[in-house]
């Protein structure tokens, strides 16, 4: 037992160093895993509230940027109008509509809350955004975040008024998308190379596809309602020895630029949920 | 200015240029990560024990950690260098006794070329372990290569422009008097 106390008071600055070492190796790769650390939840609102100050600063710098994706954005919802749409009618039967206009929330799937954006990075391996809008105000971890031109990220860790978001540009990001024109999905990911481009797979070489082809949200995917924009096909990646395509896909979100970003709240997710991990468990 | 309160704001300022500055910058290329931040560690006092070193190397880490949703990551790398410091200093130090007589490793107390080779050894060492520690569960080996060395470069010219511009004046103490 002397000796044990000998040896760590002789190693003392070595041990010492051995267990931070640890420390800091297991909160980096239990984060990696499951993106929980220890005191995440105070320092995510501390680093917000700090993050909010800078913000408040850099905002105004950019106001004339946001001013015109929002422009941009508004042209589009409204060239979506019913009003602007108008042909010959042609229906020759009588239909009763049956809408429940009572209980039409329970025909809502998804809900869409905005937040500001209070940090955001993209230049490393793993970015992610912090927003201002927490648990307080309805947001929850594996919510999917749309910009004003395209979908943004997941949510994955919730603080009482922040939240922090995966952004598209992280390695361990994936979503379901599908080509516009073709319907055929694949998976979007990043390779870390270029914040402007993202990896689209498991198309298959029987599809044609087109420089400048539009890739939009899937409906299976539980994120996102389908058809937000992802991107536009920039490349098409020569790989001779597999079936599929591998696309380079310029993402719709300038996520350098981001100011406003919108959480979408998926109502009936925790109902699909249950069914299909019920099902998983009845077939084992 | 008092030793302690010093470092404190250094501690401070470090974090806040690393974080909304440094990080800000528009990306030159997927290589270059400007890291000036882990020159707080190469400035600390000599009087530091070794423990204590550690430590603060480990705090500092940390606190770049939850700003860039990372934990663990600079804190990791830190504490090496942290750790490491010390000896590169034992091995380094040109004049007899100038970690008695200065207070903190500088181009005045330790000479340029003893200096300049510390921090390179340091730099080296934390943008290694830092970039390992990414590459392990992300990218391949002409990454790993790439990032480390074009980083260093990167890291070496910020601490070269940074000695310059806040140039630390060194006083020259004696216990004889």
């Amino acid at each position: 037992m002397r000796n044990v106390f000998l040896f760590i008071g002789r190693h003392f600055n070595f041990l010492f160093f051995l267990v931070l070492q640890i420390i800091a190796l297991s909160f980096l790769f239990r984060f990696n895993k499951y993106h929980e650390a220890a005191f995440l939840n105070v320092s995510t609102e501390i680093t917000g509230r700090i993050n909010e100050r800078y913000n408040n600063i850099e905002y105004y710098f950019q106001l004339k940027k946001t001013n015109e994706a929002l422009v941009q954005e508004n042209l589009r919802l409204r060239q979506q109008l019913k009003e602007n749409y108008e042909g010959p009618d042609s229906l020759r039967r009588m239909i009763n509509d049956t809408i429940r206009v009572d209980t039409g929330q329970r025909l809502l799937k998804y809900r869409i809350l905005e937040a500001k954006v209070v940090n955001n990075s993209v230049t490393a391996m793993a970015n992610y955004l912090t927003i201002h809008r927490g648990f307080d105000q309805g947001v929850r971890p594996n919510m999917g975040v749309t910009g004003p031109q395209g979908i943004v990220g997941s949510v994955v860790n919730v603080s009482k008024n922040f939240a922090t978001v995966q952004s598209m540009l992280h390695y361990q990001f994936g979503v379901v998308a599908k080509l516009k024109n073709s319907r055929e999905t694949g998976t979007i990911s990043w390779n870390g190379q270029s914040p402007l481009f993202v990896t689209m797979k498991n198309i298959p070489k029987s599809v044609k596809v087109n420089i400048g082809d539009t890739v939009v949200t899937s409906q299976t995917s539980s994120l996102f309602p389908a058809n937000l924009m992802v991107g536009t096909i920039a490349d098409i990646v020569p790989d001779p020895s597999s079936n599929f395509y591998t696309l380079k896909v310029r993402t719709a979100t300038n996520f350098s630029t981001l100011e406003y970003v919108y959480v979408i709240d998926n109502l009936q997710y925790d109902e699909q949920k249950r069914l299909e991990d019920s099902t998983r468990k009845k077939i084992q | 200015m008092s030793e302690l309160l010093k470092n404190i704001i250094r501690f401070i300022l470090f974090i806040l240029v690393q974080v909304f500055i440094l990080f800000k910058m528009p990306p030159l290329h997927r290589f270059v990560t400007p890291y000036l931040y882990f020159l707080y560690i190469l400035w600390l006092p000599f009087s530091l024990s070794r423990a204590a070193l550690t430590f603060i190397g480990f705090f500092f880490g940390l606190c770049l950690d939850y700003f860039t949703k990372t934990p663990g990551l600079h804190a990791a790398a830190c504490t090496l260098i942290a750790y490491v410091r010390p000896f590169v200093i034992g091995l380094l130090i040109s004049q007899e006794g100038a970690d008695k007589n200065y207070i903190a490793p500088s181009f005045v107390s330790m000479g340029w070329a003893p200096y300049a080779t510390y921090a390179i050894v340091l730099t080296v060492l934390h943008h290694s372990y830092l970039v390992l520690l990414e590459w392990l569960s992300f990218g391949n080996f002409m990454y790993f290569l790439g990032k480390v060395i074009a980083s260093t470069a990167v890291s070496l010219l910020l601490i070269l422009v940074t000695e310059l511009l806040f140039f630390r004046k060194q006083k020259f103490r004696t216990n004889t008097i």
